[in-house]
């Protein structure tokens, strides 16, 4: 049941002050929180929500259908109004992932739709749509050859880093860095940045989110593990 | 070897452990594992099973289905160009079954299906790269118990994990409901379920128990069959 709490703004803020910057905020999931699609999940980073919905193998339209694989579709949905070109981008970088990780050969002329819509955007929505979708994913069942992590770092103007990023870090610093990686060596899939920020930034930023990753690993395993163990 | 049995498995884990060609041993991967060079790798989340000798798969918990050749499917006939049936059998694309593959069934003497019937057929044709076909007789030419349902009735979709279960020969929600009731009840491996009771409020009772017992274990069912004999008897109406 969902109930809501009443915060302070001034308490709130001194709340995200205090917490510390080498850690993620807390993952929360509900699978098969809805009934129709063939895969759907909730997830939420901390005050970040987005909902995750997967369809397929299913039908393909004749126009988007190839004949050894199966096509990938992914759809954004803005909180507000219609997508607009950032969210279009954000598609294409997601799609792209989602490519890799799903073993599309074993479904030729067949469609794996993803449906991302957000829920709640306070910081750190790429990476939670990116995981959203890969638990979504999961909870489908759809043949992947390995699973995806993203985590968000920010650099503020001193060049402090900090993982998992509010919103209000994210506004107030120089650079973002969302890493994609993989379960297998914890490799890089992909990298979306924006803003300035120096090489060894970069590399203290992956480290940082490699080891954040194993964690987001392993809370895919455990809300699998809640799902199919009883 | 043992260790990873009856184990959560997620998709990228390497199972060293088993190789695909040991001495003298064959080894059958089931859905969710695939041969990658030397190693055997993980495609899907879900817990790895094994059979005497050397059968392995993934069971996981999904509702699409996928069509796979020999399995038991309840379609639903939605086209009917020429000589065919297309049927919808909950797979990526229709499937497709000839007015011959009935029993009894010539040129001259076509089958009485209409669109919108529903049809328990088996799977003969089941190949990622081509149409699924379907059949509704035996090798020998005989219905064995396929055919068009058509006694009314009340169909309903299920997950794939749900009619798996049905159709084991232990299954305690079906040997518990049979003892107090009379129903007939056809599962098909795609996740649905059609079911036919004396009277409609019956049926509803079945399916509703049926689709019920999911998440249920066996002491929850026993429990849950009891109540609905009493309440059906009208003895206890509290």
């Amino acid at each position: 049941m969902a109930s809501f709490i009443v915060v302070k703004k001034e308490d709130l803020e001194k709340k995200q002050n205090v917490e510390p910057c080498h850690t993620l905020r807390c993952l929360t999931s509900e699978l098969g929180c809805l009934t129709r699609q063939d895969g759907s999940v909730s997830l939420s980073q901390g005050d970040t929500t987005s909902l995750a919905v997967v369809y397929g193998p299913a039908e393909v339209r004749i126009s988007r259908e190839l004949i050894d694989r199966a096509t990938v579709e992914l759809v954004y949905k803005p909180k507000v109004g219609l997508p607009r070109p950032a969210d279009r981008k954000r598609e294409q970088i997601m799609k792209s992932i989602f490519e890799a990780t799903i073993i599309t050969n074993l479904h030729p002329r067949s469609s794996i739709t993803i449906i991302l819509q957000e829920t709640e955007d306070l910081g750190s929505n790429l990476a939670c749509c990116i995981n959203a979708a890969c638990l979504a994913l999961l909870d489908a069942a759809v043949n992947m050859s390995f699973m995806v992590a993203a985590v968000a770092v920010s650099v503020a103007d001193e060049g402090q880093i900090k993982l998992d990023p509010s919103k209000n870090d994210e506004e107030k610093g120089r650079a973002s860095i969302t890493f994609v990686f993989d379960s297998v060596d914890l490799n890089v899939v992909s990298i979306v940045t924006s803003g300035k920020f120096s090489q060894i930034e970069y590399k203290a930023g992956l480290e940082l989110a490699r080891e954040a990753s194993q964690k987001v690993f392993q809370f895919f395993k455990d809300s699998m593990s809640r799902k199919l163990i009883r | 070897m043992e260790k990873h049995i009856g184990c959560l498995v997620m998709p990228g884990d390497v199972l060293d452990c088993i190789k695909p060609v040991e001495e003298n041993k064959k080894v059958i991967l089931g859905p969710g594992l695939i041969e990658d060079g030397n190693f055997i790798k993980i495609s899907k989340p879900g817990i790895l099973k094994f059979r005497q000798p050397g059968v392995y798969w993934i069971d996981c918990h999904q509702k699409r289905y996928v069509p796979a050749k020999n399995d038991s499917v309840i379609g639903i006939i939605t086209q009917k160009p020429g000589d065919i049936f297309r049927v919808d059998i909950g797979g990526s694309e229709l499937a497709s079954l000839s007015y011959l593959s009935f029993e009894g069934a010539t040129k001259r003497n076509r089958p009485d299906v209409k669109i919108g019937d529903i049809v328990y057929a088996k799977l003969l044709v089941a190949n990622k790269d081509m149409e699924p076909e379907l059949v509704c007789i035996d090798s020998h030419g005989r219905s064995s118990g396929m055919g068009v349902i058509r006694k009314g009735g009340f169909l309903f979709h299920c997950h794939i994990n749900l009619a798996r279960k049905l159709l084991n020969p232990e299954c305690v929600v079906l040997k518990q409901l049979g003892r107090r009731f009379k129903f007939e009840i056809a599962v098909g491996i795609n996740g649905r379920v059609w079911v036919k009771a004396n009277n409609e409020i019956q049926t509803i009772a079945m399916a509703n128990a049926v689709m019920a017992s999911e998440l249920m274990n066996n002491v929850q069912i026993e429990t849950m069959c009891k109540k609905l004999s009493k309440v059906s008897s009208g003895i206890d109406e509290d």
